[in-house]
């Protein structure tokens, strides 16, 4: 049983500084889904949390400045001005009407400073005129693997 | 042709069930000629599928923008290769094409397996059967290829489609789901026979002798199929690297490092006769992480760069998992009484160690993956808030257990199964580990600062020098008693035991591919805002624009820089990174421009226009290293290709094989 126990200690000790590298990552890095609702209603606790927004791009909204991209992200009637800083470019299919995901934090100037861009691009075909709903299936703009 | 087309897949669902079924009940109640046909529904079911592809393809190659798929994915301006990779470039399609493989691997199975493990086939048959059953409900009920576009009462066709994804328009696009499926699908094969092996209670390892090649053949698709995104993500996607932990990424590789395991731990039980109850477990594990790495990119469960939508048919896939699950559990559990194991673990230095400790920390990896990638799902199950985790997350868990895994591929295969003596370690290992530290003793005090990038590049040599010390070894032997020269003996040599030094070229093209990560530790990139004339600074590299220029084409509109390389004062040619827009689906993508080299690639990416489109905005990265990546990768297939090959000697097994396994107690007599 020394073999046994012997094995014992090393897959603990293994085991253990694996799972204190998890969870030091894990809250270095956790990120909290929000949508542009709940932000606005978050205050002040939005500052010191790594956060990601949903929304869409709002039509005319992108500004580019230098290395800079600014937009506004809405939901619904919500608003969010967002700046983008980022060393990655921003993904192909952000553009006007997308729906991105804005991973950052918020400043207390109200604007949401992002680090990373992720976006959907919109369907390319909406209902045509004409066509009762759920007439027309046409499954758009999946990026397959 | 798209009615006879979705006629097809729905005959072949009702084979399968029945092939299922009849599988089931013939083998059950020891009827031959219900297994027999049941086979023949496997070939039909093939023929089937085949045809319904072949539609498909058709429709695509052809350009019928009556249906739904074709509109969808295909356009009239795609070259060729793209309508036909447009095949598995979307949901419906690619659904089709598991179908396909699937169904081919089966007939493979049945007609290889026609006079051979007859009692144990018609379980192989029906769980393969039953997998295709499912795939094929999705295909026939849920997300049909064949669905016809309509308005009102007609059919209509759009005038032309919405074209490829252009960013999936790039040649390893092409290659690189057919690879990744027929790893995924190819493991259905190892767990159908391990299925077979478990309800027939077979006491040995046929399973195991039977499906050793399936398996490596299916872990090197799995291996390209995973390289190949990578390759397709740093030369593509213009983010400037080559693995994001998106969950796309990570569904691909979690089957890998349960296949990886498996593919070590199997050769214990060949061995040994251990770890019996593990094996199981890990095919299991493997097969239904392939479905979940399916079910991950299909349903939209994890939000992913990948962007797919929300469909049907996550609800679908969820059932099939927890069914599937509950069967092997039950089966395994069931059984524990034929998977006992033969011999114990002796000391903490042996072979048998090495592979355990492998395997733990695989499945740590997997597991830590796995979490990370289900993190917002089970977030919000427990505390109601969907949190994620990002890819410092997963770094942070997974260095350190790569160089583990580094430092045992080194060590493993040299120790000697059940113990180690002190003698042989110093024998095999003083030398490499003494290489080890004098070159990160140097490279410190060559300035290298970064205790990972130390640690890693010391342990790459460490396992370069044993291996290619086990090469020296073994080929002046040979050489000594043939008088051969030492290259056509190192050939002899594994030649006459393919699986072990296969092995070792696969360890070695890992080494290289770990040299190729580490070298990110030292990536260095800049943007900048550029108008004609001027210079960018990055390193050692001057780069200046020498004109930017636009265009346009049938396909897409087209803005580019040329941009002279100068590296230390020395011109090293131009290069001339692109940003187009694709009009059919009116999406950009932008077409990097990379100077690769064995010390690093410069990568340049024309990220678009400033907003009062004067200047380009141009990122420049330094990635050092990164070629090595893919000479590892040419040499891991290289050397899984060698595994498959039969050994010249034959292999004894060292232990006498298990022919019964009883619950009664034997008694000797003297």
């Amino acid at each position: 049983m020394k073999t046994y126990g012997k094995f014992a200690v090393l897959i603990v000790v293994i085991v253990g500084a694996l799972v204190w590298l998890a969870a030091g990552g894990i809250s270095e890095t956790k990120t909290y889904y929000k949508t542009v609702a709940e932000l606005n209603q978050m205050g002040q606790a939005a500052l010191s949390k790594r956060l990601r927004v949903a929304g869409d791009v709002e039509q005319g909204s992108i500004r580019r400045a230098g290395t800079e991209v600014r937009f506004i992200l809405c939901q619904e009637k919500m608003r969010l001005p967002v700046v983008y800083t980022g060393s990655e470019p921003l993904p192909d299919t952000f553009r006007d009407g997308a729906q991105a995901l804005a991973d950052g934090k918020m400043s207390s100037d109200g604007v949401f400073q992002a680090a990373r861009i992720q976006a959907k691009c919109a369907s390319k075909y909406e209902a045509k005129p004409g066509a009762r709903p759920g007439e027309i299936v046409v499954p758009l703009n999946k990026a397959g693997t | 042709m798209e009615n006879l087309g979705a006629l097809a897949v729905l005959l072949a669902f009702c084979l399968a069930a029945y092939a299922a079924l009849g599988s089931i009940v013939g083998g059950w109640r020891r009827k031959p000629f219900l297994v027999h046909s049941a086979e023949r529904a496997v070939y039909a079911i093939f023929f089937l599928v085949t045809l319904a592809s072949a539609i498909l393809v058709q429709a695509l190659m052809a350009g019928d923008y009556r249906l739904a798929y074709v509109a969808a994915h295909s356009n009239r301006t795609m070259p060729l290769l793209y309508k036909f990779a447009a095949w598995w470039g979307g949901q419906e399609g690619s659904l089709l094409f598991w179908n396909w493989l699937l169904a081919g691997y089966a007939v493979v199975v049945v007609y290889t397996n026609r006079r051979k493990h007859r009692g144990m086939m018609p379980y192989v048959t029906a769980t393969l059967m039953i997998t295709q059953c499912f795939f094929l409900i999705l295909n026939a009920f849920i997300v049909s290829p064949f669905q016809v576009l309509a308005v009102g009462r007609g059919i209509t066709a759009v005038a032309d489609g919405n074209g490829l994804n252009p960013l999936l328009q790039y040649w390893a696009m092409a290659i690189h789901p057919p690879a990744l499926y027929l790893g995924f699908v190819g493991f259905t094969v190892p767990f159908a026979f391990a299925v077979g092996s478990l309800v027939t209670r077979q006491p040995g390892d046929a399973w195991i002798h039977t499906t050793r090649r399936w398996s490596l053949v299916a872990w090197l698709f799995q291996s390209c199929g995973v390289l190949l995104g990578a390759g397709w993500a740093y030369a593509v996607l213009g983010w400037g690297g080559y693995w994001g932990w998106d969950p796309v990424e990570n569904a691909s590789l979690l089957p890998w490092l349960t296949a990886t395991a498996y593919l070590h731990s199997v050769m214990m039980q060949e061995k040994k006769g251990m770890m019996k109850v593990w094996n199981m477990v890990l095919i299991a594990a493997t097969f239904l992480l392939c479905i979940f790495g399916t079910f991950m990119t299909r349903s939209g469960l994890v939000s992913s760069v990948h962007s797919f939508a929300q469909s049907p048919i996550g609800r679908w896939f969820a059932g099939f998992l927890i069914l599937s699950t509950a069967a092997a559990i039950y089966l395994i559990l069931d059984r524990l009484d034929y998977l006992k194991t033969e011999a114990r673990l002796e000391s903490v230095l042996s072979r048998e160690s090495s592979f355990m400790f492998n395997n733990l920390i695989l499945l740590a990896s997997c597991f830590a993956v796995l979490w990370g990638t289900l993190f917002p799902v089970i977030s919000e199950a427990v505390t109601g808030e969907k949190i994620s985790v990002g890819p410092p997350f997963f770094n942070r868990i997974n260095i350190p257990i790569g160089l583990f895994l580094l430092l045992l591929t080194g060590v493993g295969p040299l120790f000697a199964w059940r113990r180690t003596s002190l003698d042989s370690l110093r024998r095999n290992f003083l030398w490499p580990a003494l290489g080890a530290v004098v070159l990160a003793a140097g490279l410190l005090a060559a300035g290298v600062r970064h205790p990972y990038a130390l640690m890693s590049f010391g342990l790459c040599l460490f396992v370069a020098w044993t291996i290619a010390a086990e090469f020296y070894k073994g080929s002046r032997a040979i050489s000594a008693r043939t008088g051969r020269n030492l290259i056509m003996a190192a050939v002899e040599l594994t030649h006459r035991n393919t699986r072990r030094y296969g092995g070792y070229l696969v360890h070695m093209g890992v080494v290289f591919m770990f040299i190729g990560f580490t070298g990110a530790a030292f990536n260095k990139d800049t943007t900048v805002e550029v108008k004609v004339g001027d210079a960018i600074k990055l390193g050692r590299y001057e780069l200046k624009v020498q004109a930017v220029n636009e265009g346009e084409n049938e396909n897409y509109s087209w803005h580019n820089a040329r941009v002279e390389v100068f590296k230390g004062g020395a011109a090293r040619g131009a290069l001339a990174p692109e940003r187009r827009l694709y009009k059919a689906s009116r999406q950009g993508t932008s077409e990097v421009a990379i100077r690769r080299g064995i010390q690093e690639d410069l990568y340049l990416n024309f990220a678009g226009m400033s907003d009062d489109n004067q200047r380009a905005v141009i990122q420049a990265y330094v990635f050092p290293l990164v070629t090595w990546i893919w000479i590892g990768f040419v040499v891991l297939v290289f050397g899984s290709l060698i595994c498959l090959v039969p050994s010249k000697v034959r292999m004894q097994a060292a232990r006498p094989p298990v022919v019964k396994v009883t619950r009664e107690y034997a008694t000797v007599e003297k």
